[in-house]
């Protein structure tokens, strides 16, 4: 078999965090009842005035600014033509000579490498109603609730080559967007999606093998997946002498194939003429520098700056600043307990691997910053132990009660009173003499039995310093 | 004829519509004397103009973002010839 290169962009689709829709005043909120979130301008009724929302502009060109973009001081709307009984209007309202951003980029990080991947535009757009498949009737149900609420399509260049680089494009992009609060990035209702244009073709050559086009991928697991399985399809196609096919395909991710949409080549013919309706988008210099001026700080700057200020690993400030709802929880809990280190531990062990046996985000959790802090401080202070501050927190996270308050009530003060302590030693050391016998002909292991025998008699509470102490004490007297 | 048959049926197809032969003849001649028509505005020398975006000299008309009620349900289904389930029922949809 030959060598292929794989060549992959991503239209990603983005639905803004706006209060209301694109060009009216419904509400975008996900999840309300069919056809509520509707008038006669986002069901396209004839003779409507549509008129665009402000936040829309302000939004994209954040988006824009955030991924090095040129911000067009000029740009239009135009009409698509669809037809296609989740848009009424027959038409999408979209951008298509002149975009709100063009040219930017985005640096991502595969494999501990960085690369760089262009951004050929991105454009404003209005979002398509939900079909329904009534099984009883075996009609399709419309629900224009999601009709004209806002997107940005953000289209990528080329310069994919993998299934990872794709996936790892996709999170920065996530994160950049959750970061400028645009959009609330919730992949499972479909906020953030996008299509995979992907082709191939033997290394060295320069002409673009075909692509097809996979849409509407919702998961980074549908998007790994449906790349791979493309990327495979593709090229025993190519081996097998077969052709490949410019066409629109679906992933399936129950079962774990893609397939070609049974559309007519014309349903491309987009034919994209004027809107007459909406005026055109002139920006000034002064709002584009506001803007500018005010952009929060970015993922990676975010990353540099925990480096540098809280002396992290890279590791650990490349996971807790790759979600601005995880960045925040970590400032906030550090700000009370000054121990970033153990914060740092706490947000990336257990405490994500329970959220994501959960799967819920850290800010849909019982357990917020301050408790998390005080359970440090707790440690830090040496009322508890570590081993003990586990089990404190399965408990934190399934009641959402403070670590103080656990510990009271359960009675986990570590025990630091050395007379106590070495009572329970002197007990465990009489009634081992083996192990004793063992240590002192030269079984370092035996220490190890004894120590846990003390902590067991101790339910874990013992100072674990102090019963080393203690038992090195006793048995080398 | 500055449009050909195929054209014309394949517009006629894009706006789901069915031709006869005399319909596909008729609107050949008749659009290609609107192409024609249309196409004697190359002739106009346009040196120095800017395109035109729009046809009123406006830009930016914006509104803020502020939710408002929407329409009930029921109004905003009462011109639809089928529905269901507060939805619009059409006929089913292949993909
Ligand atoms: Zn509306």
């Amino acid at each position: 078999m030959k060598d292929y290169e794989v060549i992959i962009g991503l239209e990603v689709h983005a639905e803004l965090s706006t209060n209301t829709k694109m060009y009216c005043n419904c509400s975008t909120e996900f999840g309300a009842d069919p056809n509520t979130h509707c008038c006669p301008i986002c069901t396209g009724m004839p003779g409507v005035l549509p008129v665009l929302n402000k936040k829309v502009v302000e939004y994209a060109t954040k988006a824009g600014l955030a991924t090095n973009c040129e911000i067009s001081r000029f740009s239009k709307q135009d009409r698509k033509n669809y037809f296609y009984p989740d848009l009424p209007k027959a038409y999408q309202t979209s951008q298509y000579d002149l975009p709100l951003c063009i040219g930017g980029h985005l640096d991502i990080n595969v494999n501990g490498e960085q690369k760089r991947i262009g951004i050929t535009r991105i454009h404003i757009e209005e979002d398509a109603g939900k079909l329904i498949h009534d099984a009883y009737t075996g009609d399709t149900l419309v629900d224009m609730n999601r009709c004209a609420v806002p997107l940005i399509e953000i289209v990528s260049e080329p310069d994919i080559r993998s299934a990872d680089e794709a996936v790892a494009y996709m999170q920065t992009l996530k994160s950049i967007l959750e970061y400028l609060d645009v959009c609330d990035c919730k992949m499972q209702e479909g906020s953030l999606r996008c299509d995979v244009n992907l082709s191939v073709r033997p290394r060295g050559q320069k002409e673009f093998g075909t692509r097809t086009e996979t849409k509407n991928l919702n998961s980074f697991k549908a998007i790994h997946n449906s790349i791979e399985f493309e990327i495979k399809r593709q090229i025993e196609e190519v081996e097998n002498g077969g052709k490949i096919y410019q066409e629109t395909r679906r992933w399936d991710d129950a079962k774990g194939i893609g397939y070609a949409m049974r559309t007519k080549e014309d349903a491309h013919d987009y034919r994209y003429f004027p809107e007459p309706d909406l005026a055109p988008i002139v920006l000034s210099e002064e709002y584009i520098q506001n803007l500018k001026d005010n952009l929060p700080e970015m993922p990676h700057i975010k990353k540099e700056r925990y480096m540098k200020d809280f002396d992290l690993p890279e590791y650990d400030a490349d996971i807790l600043t790759s979600s601005i709802k995880t960045a925040k929880f970590f400032e906030e809990a550090n700000d009370i307990c000054n121990n970033p280190k153990a914060v740092s531990n706490w947000i990336m062990g257990d405490f994500t691997r329970m959220l994501n046996e959960k799967e819920i985000e850290i800010d849909e959790s019982k357990v917020t910053a301050q408790n998390l802090a005080e359970l440090i401080s707790l440690i830090d202070k040496g009322t508890i132990s570590s081993k003990i501050a586990k089990q404190v927190f399965e408990d934190m996270f399934e009641t959402g009660e403070n670590a103080k308050d656990i510990v009271e009530k359960k009675g986990l003060v570590q025990m630091s009173d050395e007379g106590a302590i070495k009572e329970i030693v002197q007990k465990v050391v009489d009634a081992n003499p083996q192990s004793i016998a063992d240590y002192k002909a030269g079984k370092d292991r035996a220490i190890g039995f004894l120590v846990g025998q003390i902590m067991k008699e101790t339910k874990g509470k013992a100072n674990p310093q102090i019963v080393n102490k203690l038992l090195l004490e006793i048995i080398n007297k | 004829m500055s449009i050909s048959k195929d054209e014309v049926k394949h517009i006629a197809n894009l706006s789901k519509l069915n031709l006869t032969d005399e319909e596909l003849e008729k609107y050949t001649n008749e659009l290609s004397d609107i192409v024609d028509m249309a196409n004697e505005l190359s002739n106009i020398d346009v040196e120095g103009v800017k395109p035109t975006a729009h046809i009123l000299d406006i830009q930016n008309v914006f509104r803020e973002d502020i939710q408002q009620p929407s329409y009930d349900r029921e109004l905003i289904l009462k011109n639809a010839p089928s529905k269901d389930a507060g939805c619009v029922s059409v006929p089913k949809v292949v993909e």
